[in-house]
């Protein structure tokens, strides 16, 4: 879309795909993240609730 | 508030449905994407944009399934290349059937009438082997990794008594035709490219039964697989403006965190309690699009919520079991380990 121009179709379907493997990837590290900080605390908290 | 040009409303519905699934899918390590492309029909987006966010949602969620299974050395890449070519071409064709059902108007009654019969066939298939106890159909991971080589089903035995050159070697000590490697890979490319969904669930046992590949590969490889044929198939349809990113980024962020509960819940829960209820989701997936199909020809737009509802319902009722049953095992568990001396 950069100066009025369109995006060729097979660059668009590549960036979108691009969008969706990168979010993929962010959310394999990030989750893994958050459940090797908060994994054992929540554990506990359901077995003693 | 719009994001990413959803209300707020619908946004958090994607993440939750996105949840529900992954859930699934982490748990039973298949199925939930057939669940999304029904949804988004029943929910009113056209055929193409349903089918193509169902795929590259499929792909998201198989990235980082593989990532997860990437060290468990359970993938046959000979296999899966050859599994890739064969799906790329059946997808191919799938995508052109869409487009030109699209185009005679039929697109949305052919595929869900062909949902119906499979979702409905494969929920029979596993509520009848988990009310009998019998083990001998399902695509239960834990069976799968107990079999061994000499568990090759007899009509895997068959095919490959084909020996139609060139043969190829594959891991496990298999030699089949790769005709037959093929025409099973274009076979599940076809279902993929036509309904919008990964083909799992319907690749990991064709591997299995119909090529005999011992099931913890055949489960490895069929995931390595469907990154490239969901992502394939995604760009596909991402050519013709059939991915909506709005739909497929929520659903993959519920999902995500999903499937890490799903995971975690398979070391906790028998998967053979749970069974049932997949069957019956399955069955109620089948019932919720036979019901809008109806709605649909009668003319009763009350149905399409019906259906919906019964959509959202089942994945709820499974996924809530797997949470339910997870949490009562920690908590037994628990209990036994504490010294019973502080009980009295």
């Amino acid at each position: 879309m950069i100066g009025g121009e369109a995006v060729p179709p097979t660059v668009e379907a590549a960036l979108l795909i691009g969008v969706v493997l990168l979010e993929a990837i962010v959310l394999y590290v990030g989750y893994g993240l958050a459940e090797r900080l908060f994994g054992d605390r929540i554990v506990d908290r359901i077995t003693n609730a | 508030m719009d994001v990413f040009g959803l209300s707020l409303g619908l946004l958090v519905l994607f993440v939750g449905f996105g949840l529900l699934i992954g859930v699934l899918f982490g748990f039973f390590g298949m199925g939930g994407s057939f669940l999304v492309t029904p949804a988004l029909i029943v929910m009113g987006y056209p055929t193409r944009v349903a089918v193509g966010s169902g795929l590259a949602f499929v792909f998201g969620t198989s990235v980082i399934a593989t990532l997860k299974h990437r060290d468990l050395g359970q993938v046959d890449y000979k296999l899966g290349l050859l599994m890739i070519v064969g799906t790329t071409l059946g997808i191919e064709v799938g995508k052109e059937m869409v487009i030109y059902l699209e185009e005679l108007g039929l697109a949305g009654s052919v595929i869900s009438v062909t949902y119906v019969f499979l979702l409905g066939g494969i929920g029979l298939f596993v509520t009848y082997n988990a009310v009998t106890g019998s083990s001998g159909g399902g695509v239960d991971h834990d069976a799968a990794a107990a079999d061994g080589d000499e568990d090759i089903p007899d009509i895997a035995k068959t095919i490959q008594s084909y020996r139609v050159p060139p043969m190829m070697s594959l891991r496990g000590g298999i030699t089949v035709s790769l005709w037959m490697i093929l025409s099973v890979a274009f076979a599940t490319g076809l279902l993929s490219g036509l309904l919008g969904v990964g083909g799992g669930f319907i690749r990991m046992p064709a591997l299995f039964y119909l090529i005999g590949v011992p099931v913890p590969v055949a489960v490895g490889t069929d995931l390595f697989e469907i990154v490239f044929s969901g992502g394939i198939g995604s760009f596909l349809y991402a050519m013709d403006g059939g991915v909506n990113l709005g739909i497929v980024l929520p659903l993959l962020a519920g999902s995500a965190f999903g499937a890490r509960l799903g995971s975690a819940a398979t070391s906790i829960v028998d998967e053979d309690e749970i069974k049932v209820y997949f069957g019956l989701m399955l069955l109620g997936g089948s019932l919720a699009v036979a019901i809008r199909e109806i709605g649909s020809v009668y003319d009763i737009p009350v149905f399409d919520t019906v259906s919906l509802l019964l959509i959202l319902g089942s994945a709820l009722l499974v996924s809530g079991a797997v949470v339910y049953s997870s949490v009562t095992a920690l908590r037994a568990e628990a209990s036994a380990s504490t010294p019973s001396v502080e009980h009295r």
